[in-house]
């Protein structure tokens, strides 16, 4: 049995070797490579799993690579919400790794390899990120992350190219944003460990250059994040990506980046220093207004389900950044919880999406008519993910909404309040308008293509529909368990003082 | 105000190479064009690192005559600080890497489009969109697979 | 005085429809199995529900907590008087409807039959668990529970017309309780700490002045599903539902639920004692008399049989929600009385208009002269069911109708008294005139033979009971009597 002091570097060793491995083995036997990212995820998994476990039983865990103390050596820290973050990471890519399968197999043939070598990179990078207590480990680990979504997505359709290729000329800036910012702190202080520049750091509050350097980092994770209106780069990219692609990247590459906001603004710097000293909470609420409000009403004009999704990422992403510079205990609980149920949520939605563009082959309105009929089972996850959405209890997005609301309440933004509710409402209008299409009309009469009839409109492979239905259950069970998730973890994960 | 310009004359040039390579990324048409930009961007933050460690006089950071000599105790003031420098190995490699996804991306584009224009590449992918449109086939990379 | 007791039943009585979706939907291929499923479902539920009287008469409170979700709010039931009274009309009704729709949708051959009942079943579940909420969260999972699992029945038929009805159905229905109640909610959360149904409220004290207008407002018109004006328009589209659909959901469960909720959050979040010091129980008067006297007329001008009932159910539901904004102790228990003597009045005109159109094919009532001679049990049903409505003896509506009257006294209200006595003269006249060109048209205008040509025996069977029950009720009210007035004991204390 393996030492559990040694989870934390396992969660992302056993992932990270396996893509080495996998791309040699994939040289020989294209078929072993989907197995290998199965077990390397799962592990991953379960060193996750376990981690949080001992947080939440022992506290929290420093681990320190090749054994040199901070802040010379680089850190690796679990704590409450880290550890909640890992696990849905890891997860949420365990569920997209056994969804891929088909879909890879038809969408990029004999790219096997190539794929979930990235895949685990992409997967590394993120869980990297969350795990890390070095600032700049961190850029590398967001880098790695990055340069694997851009590879990831570029082998998608002819329109992904040019999308990726804007996405990595932005990416390119937030990341150099953010390495900018903590070059400053670094010149500042001469650390680039996150606890040891949260104890220098409240000396040199007045200073200019920490104020640069925090502007800096916000503005490079707000990019990473798609923050509006830095979200540009995201709808196209993630729209055209390979379906496999965006059922990984679309659930977790924003929400990772809104960890880190929280960390920088939490761990590096203070609460006390962010809310009260920088008087830019009410500017950045609008901020998260114009986005939940922007995504929202793009959203709304779109003809395509799977871009109209990702213009629902950019709302959410609203959500979680506003709910955290509400500045108070329940917008933050909200927002964190968020983290966890809009990954779900996002991951249900593609994987629905990503099933029903295996089936019909597109990912226009058009394309749903009929499906309640020939897909039931995929419908009515797709449903429960749209309830969740909305915001409809028991599932998981009513929870997170409540706590955000009552924060909004408790800090009387109710600008906050009303841009919630709206989002509420069109998500209502937008996921009811695919349902009716697929509820009411008719399916197309079969079409002749270069491929014979076009007939197979029936329920996906188990492999897709399992994980799909995996996720949609996750939904009501999150929302029902949603007061064990904030008492046993949320909580402490909210910064003191606050 | 000249003295306080001249005294920190590395920051006001980091920040005006970066300046250009940021125009270059988000203003320029050619594809190319917009990766130079990206590499004049990251040179630039890497020229902020490492004369934030560089120090007039200073010498490397390895002790001399370590062995048997005498008086030699280690005086950091004559040392620059390494650790930006090495930071800057890895952010090299990193833009590096960028650097090879940004030229691959770029080829597949001119083998896709025939263009590295932007205006004439998003022309095209407006055609592509309406050609499917009229005759409501699926995207090609579909039905190919 | 009150004892509270623990006890699963009433998560069973909540959860027995639910379960039987599984079956159900296992047995879609085999119809009389599959209506054997919702038949035993009904009877457990109703056998569960019925097991609960004794004990709360006895002067017992059952709860039962599920499972906390946050701080402070747990889904959990809490039966007492008032949610009892109203869980054993919608279980006996949905026996009723059951058999009803066997007829009625085999009769007319409907398709996805498997969908409509599981769907039934659910809709059913979620009645049950608004009856039963401990809290006003448990209240609202259910209620959205409801809207969604009646928008595929509202929709069956899945043309372009149902496909209307639907979208504005929705629009009312969820746009007002995303909108309104989700925020009042919260609010009432934020102020207070908690959301249980207490006797005397939990806001006393805590708010007052507009907010208290506000939060009143958005509730009361937040609950869409009560159909007070403005938030009716979703009623009558909704009628484009087989008919069973309508009968049970849009006389007995759905609509009954808003004015059941919007009667709850009156009593058990607002307290009686403090909407009486605040004064604030005028404005849902005014609503509630604007909305019963304008439906009655305009339900006046309406052909179709169907729409006349809806606009009928739209003034009717506002008697319930005068008689708890009286919150004279004899309103109340008028208005708790009507939720039960309106539910078996109503179910009964809608199984008509039903046995109709199955029988004949016909919707309107301009087409309906001289019916009583080809369908006289069905007509005479009609008779019982209209007379129940209005508030005539010897039927059930009599009786909720003059507690009614006796609270507007009690209240010092005159003008609501005009206001009631005025809308049973509407009523009748809206009423009467079908039954009575039904049976004494000139023969050369009647449309149909004197031939006596019934509709199946399924669909006349259900209304000739829910007729029967209209009658007895006037002669043995009790166990809905008593149900009620223990409840209204409850709030005044």
């Amino acid at each position: 049995m393996i030492n559990p002091e040694q989870y934390p570097i396992l969660i992302v060793i056993v992932p990270f070797l396996s893509a080495f491995f996998l791309s040699i083995t994939g040289c020989f036997k294209r078929s072993l490579c989907r197995p290998i990212a199965l077990l390397a995820l799962f592990g991953a998994a379960a060193a996750a799993v376990g981690s949080l476990h001992r947080v939440i039983t022992t506290g929290i865990i420093h681990y320190r690579l090749g054994g040199w103390p901070p802040p010379f050596g680089i850190e690796y820290v679990i704590d409450h919400l880290n550890g909640l973050v890992l696990v849905v990471i890891t997860l949420v890519a365990l569920l997209a790794a056994i969804f891929s399968g088909k879909s890879v197999e038809r969408e990029l043939p004999g790219k096997e390899p190539l794929f979930y070598a990235l895949f685990l990179l992409l997967v590394v990078g993120l869980l990297g990120m969350t795990i890390t207590g070095d600032a700049f480990n961190l850029y590398v680990l967001l880098e790695i992350s990055s340069l694997t979504a851009y590879a990831l997505i570029a082998i998608g359709q002819d329109r992904a190219i040019h999308a990726s290729f804007n996405y990595l000329i932005i990416g390119t800036i937030g990341a150099s944003f953010y390495l900018l910012g903590v070059g400053h702190l670094y010149i500042m202080t001469g650390s680039l460990n996150m606890a040891d520049l949260a104890s220098i750091l409240p000396q040199l509050y007045g200073s200019k250059a920490i104020l640069t350097a925090f502007l800096l980092i916000l503005i490079g994770v707000w990019t990473k994040m798609a923050f509006f209106p830095l979200h540009t780069w995201l709808p196209n990219s993630y729209t055209y990506a390979p379906t496999a692609t965006s059922c990984l990247v679309a659930p977790l590459m924003t929400k990772v980046a809104v960890y880190i906001m929280i960390r920088m603004m939490f761990s590096v710097f203070t609460p006390a220093y962010v809310f009260h000293h920088l008087a830019m909470a009410p500017v950045v609420i609008w901020m998260a207004i114009a986005a939940i409000v922007g995504g929202s009403l793009l959203a709304l004009s779109q003809r395509d389900f799977k871009k109209m999704l990702t213009y629902l990422i950019v709302a959410e992403v609203g959500y979680m950044v506003g709910g955290i510079w509400l500045a108070n205990r329940l917008g933050i609980t909200g927002a964190i919880l968020h983290i966890v149920n809009d990954a779900f949520m996002t991951l249900c939605l593609f994987l629905a999406a990503g099933t029903i563009i295996h089936r019909t082959g597109g990912h226009h309105f058009d394309n749903l008519k009929g499906l309640f009929h020939q897909m039931p089972l995929t419908m009515t996850a797709f449903t429960i993910g749209a309830l969740s959405m909305i915001g409809v209890p028991p599932t998981a997005g009513f929870f997170s909404k409540w706590y955000l609301i009552l924060g909004s309440i408790q800090a009387g933004r109710y600008e906050f309040v009303a841009a919630l509710l709206f989002s509420s409402l069109v998500n209502a209008v937008l996921f009811f308008r695919l349902l009716e299409i697929s509820y009411f009309e008719k399916p197309p009469h079969q079409e002749n293509t270069a491929h014979g009839p076009v007939s197979m409109v029936a329920e996906a492979p188990l492999t897709m529909l399992v994980p799909l239905l995996v996720s949609a259950i996750t939904l009501i069970v999150l929302g029902i368990y949603s007061g064990e998730l904030v008492t046993k973890i949320i909580q402490f994960a909210v910064p003191a003082g606050i | 105000m000249l003295e306080f310009i001249l005294a920190k004359y590395n920051y006001w040039i980091y920040i005006l190479i970066m300046m250009i390579g940021l125009y270059a990324m988000l203003a320029k048409n050619n594809l190319i064009k917009k990766i130079i930009g990206m590499g004049i961007f990251q040179t630039a933050i890497i020229i902020f690192y490492v004369s934030a460690g560089a120090k007039r006089g200073g010498t490397i950071p390895i002790i001399e005559h370590a062995h048997g000599a005498e008086g030699n105790a280690v005086d950091v003031l004559h040392y620059i600080n390494p650790l930006p420098h090495v930071l800057m190995l890895t952010a090299i490699v990193v833009s590096v890497g960028t650097l090879g996804v940004a030229l691959a991306l770029a080829l597949r584009i001119y083998g896709r489009y025939n263009s590295l224009e932007e205006d004439e590449i998003l022309d095209r992918i407006d055609q592509d969109e309406t050609a499917t449109e009229t005759t409501g086939a699926l995207p090609t990379t579909m039905i190919q697979s | 005085m009150t004892d509270t007791v623990t006890s699963i039943i009433p998560l069973l009585a909540v959860l027995v429809s639910l379960a039987a979706v599984v079956p159900i939907l296992l047995s879609r291929k085999r119809p009389n199995l599959r209506e054997g499923w919702t038949f035993a479902a009904g009877l457990t539920k109703l056998g569960l529900v019925y097991a609960m009287v004794g004990p709360v008469l006895s002067g017992k409170v059952l709860t039962y907590r599920l499972v906390e979700v946050m701080p402070g709010i747990s889904v959990a039931f809490r039966v007492d008087a008032m949610g009892l009274l109203f869980a054993l009309v919608a279980s006996i009704l949905w026996l009723a409807t059951t058999a009803y729709a066997i007829g009625y949708m085999r009769g007319l051959n409907e398709h996805s039959q498997t969908r409509f009942f599981s769907f039934f079943a659910v809709a059913l579940s979620a009645t049950i668990g608004v009856a039963f909420a401990a809290n006003l969260f448990t209240l609202y999972l259910f209620y959205e529970m409801l809207s969604l699992a009646t928008y595929p029945l509202v929709t069956h038929h899945q043309d372009q017309e149902a496909r209307m009805s639907g979208r504005k159905y929705l629009t009312y229905i969820l746009g007002t309780s995303i909108g309104l109640v989700l925020p009042a909610m919260i609010i009432t959360y934020h102020l207070t700490g908690t959301l249980e149904f207490s006797p005397g409220g939990i806001l006393a004290g805590h708010v007052s002045g507009p907010l208290l207008t506000m939060l009143i407002l958005m509730f009361v018109l937040g609950f869409a599903k009560a159909a007070i004006m403005p938030m009716h328009g979703w009623l009558p589209a909704a009628m484009v539902a087989p008919t069973p659909v309508s009968a049970l959901l849009h006389a007995v469960a759905v609509v009954k639920v808003g004015a059941f909720s919007i009667f709850r959050v009156m009593t058990g979040i607002f307290g009686t004692g403090f909407l009486l010091s605040q004064h604030q129980n005028q404005l849902i008067i005014i609503l509630a008399a604007v909305t019963v006297i304008t439906a009655s007329l305009i339900a006046l001008t309406q052909d179709g049989l169907k729409r006349r009932l809806a606009f009928s159910t739209i003034g009717q539901l506002s008697y319930i929600i005068l008689g708890a904004a009286l919150l004279s102790p004899k309103g109340m228990l008028g208005g708790l009385l009507h939720i039960a003597m309106h539910a078996f009045g109503k179910i009964t005109l809608f199984f008509c208009a039903g046995a109709i159109f199955v029988a004949t094919g016909k919707k309107n009532i301009s087409e309906m002269a001289g019916i009583g001679r080809r369908m006289p049990i069905t007509m005479i049903a009609f008779l019982i069911g209209a007379m129940s409505v209005i508030g005539l003896p010897p039927t059930g509506g009599f009786i909720s109708k003059w507690y009614l009257v006796l609270g507007t006294l009690e209240a010092d209200q005159p003008l609501m008294l005009a206001v009631l006595l005025g809308s049973s003269l509407l009523n009748a006249a809206y009423f009467m005139p079908v039954f009575y060109r039904a049976f004494f048209c000139p023969p050369e205008e009647s449309g149909f033979a004197d031939r006596f040509n019934e509709a199946p025996v399924w669909c006349v069977a259900p209304l000739v009971f829910s007729s029967l029950m209209s009658l007895g009720l006037f002669f043995y009210p009790q166990p809905f009597f008593n149900l009620a007035r223990l409840a209204v004991q409850a709030f005044t204390g």
